[in-house]
């Protein structure tokens, strides 16, 4: 470790200890990246990280070995990963029984152990570094580049990395203008959904005058995203080092992080990235010997979506009901505490400090003319490789699926993906050669809200998909609006049924009628947003609705109240393990002979599916 | 962090004091729920009306204001959980524990809660126990899982 702590009073005494940093990383060439994101976390990289702690330490390898327990790596799919360096090796789905064969012929004799490498699920080619994957050489890691060099935990790493080198050269070269107007250079746009311009709002925010804020929005409300959660984990230093730029650029003295307390790991990570700075005097009063003060909180969310909309976020800082209030007066002159505040996204604010680090110039390189810069997709669902992927703005949906996810799972076929989240909508296979960038996916009738994008196959049922997001909504409304209160809740009861098989034609004339009614009356953001995914589920496949309500079937076979299983008599070889196992007590028959469904008992769970051998088991 | 006591509760200051959310989540954190007694002390501790405290504690998911069961089972609905079947697995453990979602059973020893996303989408479906992630669930998995627990034998896993 460098020497710590000494509050940096001047510019030299960061570069000192940035100095001191580097060759401390330098010295410690060779070490074991272990992801310890949470999605590494569920397979298990905990347990394993701690028994690769004791047997570098039972062998007596402490000295030379490093272990270092890493951010979102990105291929969660193939977790636990685990990267040797320093030739960046890639190594997947690690037990802890291949820790002896890891440290013992990799770390020491340089071989490698073939079965732990990564195998093209389409192609069966194998891959030795991580970097030749077609995962990963598909994509532009800027943000997440850092992931696999630093450990979250250690400033030190960070500032060895380049990091805290644009926020120190903010303060003692450039004014709070020159900040702003470099980020306006690079057009960056808010990462969180709306796609704001990121120096529109700090200029103003530069124009006030007294006490203002600077929020940072972490409430990652939408389901199937999680890129903040994975930054705040992997590189919290990043996202801290953008909202105090922010701070200095928009005069805010007092920085709020508002986060979800669905991620405690994250809320973890940045309690201490925000100890670590305040030591180092990076947050505080007069930081690098200016007269730039900035305090930093942490505000955790007590779980409710519309947080995210940032009226509703202000009030809940406030520690109010999470009501979202009326604009104008825009937050910039009326916010938190009524004084001016910013609001910013974590993405949109890790952004930051490589914009000024690398120049505006050379960030807007990257992307579209209007979309600049890198986005982070979570790309999950039914694909074949899930996980945190990083691209530059406008590059198409084909790609991302197919060149990076690897196409969809069991060579099954494509459907939709759904992106934006519960304010956004599913894209069909005919769209798939869109640009992702802001204006793009709008035209689509959906939107690149906060990056989730959940793939679909041919398995999943748009009207079901459609029903789930408006159950979602209406668990979720504030309940403010009247509209958005009772329109969702309506919304619902048309979907539901069409899902069970009881609508009545002109039921789709209706949803489509009440659905604009709820997107022009209601005040903010969610109700707004909250008819897209029916709506562009009825753009795309209205085909799979009318199936619904005219011929009461579910060509997805999803919806319950449309699918009947029964077994085939001639297949069943009556193993009885569907009796066994039938929660329900539906299944009847007896041994080594055909079994039966009783129809009146069937829930329709459908684990007699997965259990029989002998695929007898039939869905209609 | 800045922190301050509050009814002998240690709350995160932010930069207009203590909020009613952030004490109360201090209460939900070490009693699994928000008793009465301490809702009627924090209104009066906080100079504000007892409704205002009421309706944060109605508002946000996270506040409890009946007593929660010793093993707090979270399934996961995110879209991704959704797409990979999380209905059927809430479903089953529902009816291995008897417990009907967002309630705690009888012998108050689970409940049962279902979750918007927990941001592991690779893993999904997942159901969280006691804070411990179980991804790739099935409902047989499901099943298995929780088959002892609701014999009363041992707990969950």
């Amino acid at each position: 470790m460098a020497p710590l702590p000494v509050k940096f009073k001047t510019k030299e005494d960061f570069l000192s200890f940035k100095q001191r940093s580097i060759e401390q990383y330098e010295k410690n060439r060779c070490y074991l990246a272990v992801c310890g994101d949470t999605g590494c976390s569920v397979q298990g990289s905990k347990n394993l990280y701690d028994q690769l702690e004791i047997y570098l330490r039972k062998q007596g390898y402490t000295e030379n070995v490093k272990l270092k327990c890493t951010g979102c790596l990105g291929l969660c799919e193939n977790g636990p990963l685990v990267i040797v360096y320093p030739q960046e090796i890639f190594y997947q789905r690690v037990e802890p029984e291949d820790i002896e064969e890891i440290i013992e012929k990799t770390v020491i004799q340089g071989e490698i152990i073939e079965r732990l490498l990564y195998s093209d699920p389409v192609s069966g080619e194998k891959y030795i570094y991580g970097r030749e994957l077609p995962f990963y050489k598909s994509q532009l890691r800027n943000l997440l580049e850092a992931n696999w060099k630093i450990d979250p935990g250690s400033i030190e790493d960070y500032i060895a990395n380049g990091g805290y080198a644009a926020l120190v050269n903010a303060v003692t070269e450039m004014d709070p203008g020159a900040v702003v107007e470099e980020i306006k250079k690079s057009q960056l746009r808010g990462r969180g959904g709306a796609g704001f311009y990121t120096w529109v709002k700090w200029e103003e925010c530069r124009q006030q005058t007294g006490r203002k804020f600077i929020i940072c929005n972490a409430d990652e409300g939408d389901p199937g995203a999680f890129m903040d959660r994975s930054l705040m984990e992997g590189n919290p230093h990043s996202v801290l080092e953008g909202l105090i730029i922010g701070g200095y650029a928009t005069g805010a003295q007092e920085g709020i992080v508002y986060i979800r307390a669905e991620y405690p790991s994250a809320v973890e990570k940045l309690k201490l990235a925000i100890d670590r700075a305040e030591d180092l005097g990076l947050v505080g009063e007069n930081i690098l010997g200016s007269d730039f003060n900035f305090q930093v909180y942490l505000s955790i969310g007590a779980g409710a979506f519309v947080c995210g909309e940032t009226s509703a976020l202000i009030a809940s800082v406030d520690g109010r009901i999470g009501e979202p209030v009326q604009k104008p007066p825009r937050l910039v002159q009326n916010g938190y505490l009524g004084r001016p505040t910013v609001v910013n996204n974590v993405e949109s604010l890790a952004n930051v400090p490589l914009i000024l680090r690398d120049g505006a110039q050379k960030y807007c390189r990257v992307g579209t003319e209007k979309s600049s810069g890198t986005k982070i997709f979570s790309l999950v669902g039914k694909v074949n490789n899930t996980g945190l992927v990083e691209v530059p703005l406008g590059i198409t949906l084909r790609e991302i699926i197919y060149d990076i996810g690897g196409g969809i799972k069991e060579g099954k076929q494509f459907k939709a993906v759904q992106t934006g989240g519960p304010s956004g909508g599913c894209i069909p296979a005919s769209s798939l050669d869109l640009p992702t960038d802001f204006d793009q996916l709008s035209s689509a009738g959906s939107m690149i809200g906060s990056g989730g994008m959940i793939v679909m196959d041919d398995e999943t049922c748009m009207v079901d998909i459609a029903r789930y997001f408006l159950q979602f909504l209406a668990d979720e409304s504030c309940g403010c609006c009247f509209t958005c209160r009772e329109g969702i809740s309506r919304l619902l009861e048309i979907v539901k049924e069409i899902s069970d098989g009881s609508a009545k034609p002109g039921q789709l004339e209706l949803l489509k009628e009440l659905a604009g009614v709820v997107k022009d009356s209601t005040m903010c953001g969610l109700g707004q947003t909250a008819p897209n995914p029916v709506l562009s589920t009825l753009r795309h496949f209205e085909e799979e609705y009318r199936a619904h309500i005219e011929q009461k079937h579910c060509p997805a076979g999803v919806c319950r109240e449309l699918i009947t299983y029964s077994i085939d008599q001639k297949l069943c070889n009556g193993c009885g393990l569907c009796l066994k196992n039938c929660p329900a007590g539906a299944v009847t028959g007896n041994k080594k002979e055909p079994h039966y469904i009783l129809y009146d008992k069937c829930d329709k769970c459908g684990v007699c599916t997965t259990v029989c051998r002998a695929e007898a088991v039939i869905k209609q | 962090m800045k922190k301050a006591i509050v009814l002998g509760f240690e709350v995160p200051r932010g930069p207009d004091g203590v909020s009613i959310v952030a004490l109360l989540q201090a209460i939900q954190d070490k009693y699994n729920y928000l008793p009465e007694k301490l809702l009627r002390r924090a209104a009066r501790e906080m100079e504000v009306p007892l409704i205002d405290v009421y309706s944060v504690a109605k508002f946000y998911k996270s506040f409890s204001l009946v007593p929660e069961g010793r093993h707090q089972i979270v399934t996961c609905t995110g879209t991704a959980c959704h797409v990979r079947g999380s209905e059927k697995i809430t479903e089953e453990i529902s009816r291995t524990l008897g417990v009907k979602v967002n309630s705690t059973s009888p012998d108050g020893e689970y409940s049962l809660k279902c979750v918007n996303c927990v941001g592991a989408c690779a893993s999904a479906p997942l159901v969280i126990v006691d804070g411990e992630y179980h991804g790739n669930m099935t409902p047989l998995k499901a099943g298995k899982l929780f088959a002892q627990g609701a014999k009363g034998k041992t707990a969950v896993s």
